[in-house]
């Protein structure tokens, strides 16, 4: 079913508490060598606390852009972005660094786990841009490793780990620092679909636990595991669907 | 990210890439290991002139009534030539001084020259000749083995007795007794009173081949014209007492050569400094030389150090693009290369500081230079160290900090 038309946002205005996500008229355009691409073209977006979106589109349709505007790793040319009541589509590059070390835990579709580190020392790695003191850090790196069920996994390294398990220790790392979104990007692209549904329910489960999450695929399986599946094509909204509970 | 948590995680680094960090500390190390190899020889010899060297050929507050320098370093021809010219010391000249010197101080004549000694068909060759009055043994602090020194009065009479050094005594002797038996120099015999104890040797100089003989015995004529003498050797109980001393030995022979105001002296009157000079010569010689070498192989250890880590940013592009998705400022990014190239270069450096200690003590067993570690080249060479790798890591760390994270993330 179609969404009923979104709050109505105009420039000026603050979000509501509830809503985690905002993003107004959001443009990115990259020039390259001299012609301009305009990746996005305008997208305005709510997502409230505890939602489970899926972003879908054909690849150039801006999904990417997207993903890295609300994941702070971009800025963008025009449009106003508010993450967590804050607008960042302001702020400086350190400041930034500092929302996507508290506000936003990544999930790779490549795992982007450190080869030579243990599983813990994976983890640890947001908590020591943290500036957190060595003890708390391997307590809550801990604490998240169990969440995710690799309790018994700490000391291994990624090589030593299977597919699923290494995506469970890069959603671990994403959780530990009690981020307002889970941002996770084609996260099964890389698993077999046992494996697959392995994270699907790990993703589900901490849905379940209140987690935002907002997942990036092109897999309709995959899409389908989320609440909200927000379509993307040539830079602007497509469709914005809420499956029925 | 703290500093300590920066260098910790540059060690791991390290250690996991053990061949490739080896490499890269390999110029630091050279370099390190050289500074302080060099410093200690440097350090080693320098003291050896100015405690052993200078106190061995001089004594404490002593100085010598010479015709020009015993010990001088680049001295040109002409200077050469005019020394030559200058006129002897007389032993007029020497009663002279050391009747004006006020202060309670100690005088001897020294004339020395090279001879071969003989003692039946003994000979021991080389040797160094010295017609000294009494007093010498005293300045020169050359204590008495077995036997006696001479005697003001023997000096006097010209008696021709001889104290030996160690070498010379075993030379001719072996083991047996010298004393009462007569050596010949210079085709007249000397009977031999006293053995001086062992002296070693002064940079594989040795210290032992002297025979000492009265200034008035027939052995002047071996060593001087007559009436003439090398040094008259004054030592004072102060260093204040030689300056007094030094100053009224020049008012007297000055009066004595006739010097109008405006001439210079045509005699030295020189102390242990003026041999102490002469190394500081060769000390800055060796001091500009040093540095370079050290300088180059630092150099050439910051720029593998450099080159290493550039590869190393390269390499590390995605895990730089995932840190800083995981909340690392470009200060975090830049603090973390900074600090892995300052490790290696430490590490390299502290391999250089265990290396340049292993060299100094091998210098010491195997060659004569007294090297001596100096703890002052460990210092240096572990600041030298770490600020060439943090120098080195400048570049790469900046544009490693610079890495743009979507970019670096996405690269394979």
């Amino acid at each position: 079913m179609t969404l009923p038309a979104p709050q109505p946002f105009r420039t000026g205005d603050a979000p509501l508490p509830e809503i985690i996500i905002l993003t107004h008229k959001l443009t990115r355009e990259y020039d390259m060598g001299g012609e301009v691409v305009r990746a996005l073209q305008g997208v305005s977006l709510q997502i409230k606390h505890n939602e489970y979106v899926a972003v879908m589109g054909p690849s150039g349709s801006g999904k990417s852009t997207l993903m890295n505007l609300i994941g702070c790793l971009d800025t963008p040319t025009s449009g106003e972005y508010w993450l967590n009541s804050q607008q960042v589509s302001e702020l400086d590059d350190d400041a930034l660094a500092r929302i996507r070390n508290k506000e936003i835990g990544f999930v790779f579709q490549t795992f982007n786990l450190l080869p030579r580190a243990t599983a813990l020392h994976n983890v640890e790695l947001p908590l020591i841009y943290a500036g957190l003191g060595a003890r708390e850090r391997r307590d809550r790196a801990a604490q998240a490793l169990e969440r995710v069920g690799l309790g018994d996994r700490m000391a291994h390294r990624p090589n030593e780990l299977s597919g699923g398990q290494r995506q469970r220790v890069a959603i671990a790392r994403a959780l530990v620092n009690r981020p307002s979104i889970l941002l996770a990007d084609e996260p099964t692209g890389n698993l077999d679909s046992t494996t697959s549904g392995e994270i699907m329910g790990v993703f589900r489960t901490l849905h379940g636990e209140g987690q935002t999450i907002v997942m990036v695929t092109h897999e309709h399986d995959i899409a389908a595991h989320a609440a909200r599946v927000v379509t993307l094509r040539d830079g602007v909204i497509a469709t914005d669907q809420r499956r029925a509970a | 990210m703290p500093v300590l948590e920066a260098f910790r995680l540059a060690l791991l680094t390290i250690r996991a890439q053990k061949l490739k960090s080896g490499f890269s500390l390999i110029g630091v190390f050279i370099g390190v290991a050289s500074l302080i190899g060099a410093w200690s020889i440097v350090n080693g010899v320098n003291r050896y002139m100015t405690v052993k060297f200078a106190q061995t050929l001089y004594g404490v507050n002593t100085f010598q009534l010479r015709r020009r320098p015993m010990f001088a370093a680049n001295v040109p021809d002409s200077v050469w030539r005019a020394w030559r010219r200058r006129p002897r010391i007389k032993f007029g000249d020497a009663e002279a001084v050391t009747a004006a010197i006020s202060g309670p101080v100690v005088t001897a004549w020294a004339s020395d020259e090279n001879v071969s000694v003989f003692y039946g068909n003994k000979e021991a060759r080389d040797i160094q000749l010295t017609a000294a009055s009494e007093r010498y043994f005293d300045i020169k602090n050359l204590r008495i083995a077995t036997g006696r020194a001479f005697t003001a009065q023997e000096n006097r009479s010209g008696v021709p007795v001889a104290v030996l050094g160690e070498a010379v005594a075993k030379r001719l002797f072996s083991d047996r007794n010298p004393l009462n038996h007569s050596v010949r120099i210079g085709g007249i015999g000397y009977r031999v009173i006293g053995v001086v104890e062992h002296q070693g040797s002064l940079l594989d100089f040795p210290l032992d081949r002297f025979v000492v003989v009265p200034a008035q015995s027939p052995a002047q004529s071996l060593v001087n014209p007559p009436g003439v003498l090398d040094a008259l050797l004054v030592k004072a109980p102060s260093e204040e007492a030689m300056r007094d001393a030094i100053q009224e030995a020049e008012g007297v022979m000055r009066g004595r050569r006739h010097l109008r105001p405006t001439q210079d002296d045509n005699f030295v009157l020189e102390t242990s400094e003026g041999v102490q000079r002469f190394w500081a010569g060769i000390n800055r010689i060796l001091m500009v030389v040093l540095p370079g070498v050290v300088i180059v192989s630092l150099v050439i250890g910051g720029v593998v150090i450099m080159n290493i880590m550039l590869m190393s940013v390269t390499e590390r592009t995605r895990e730089i693009g995932l840190r800083k998705s995981l909340g690392a400022r470009r200060r975090d990014v830049l603090r973390q290369f900074l600090a892995e190239s300052a490790a290696i270069a430490s590490v390299g450096a502290g391999f250089g500081i265990l290396a340049g200690v292993g060299l100094t003590v091998l210098i010491n067993a195997v060659s004569p230079l007294p090297a001596k570690l100096s703890p002052a080249s460990v210092v240096l060479g572990v600041l030298m160290g770490t600020g060439v790798g943090v120098v080195a890591g400048v570049y790469p760390a900046s544009r490693a900090a610079r890495l743009d994270p979507i970019a670096a993330l996405r690269q394979e």
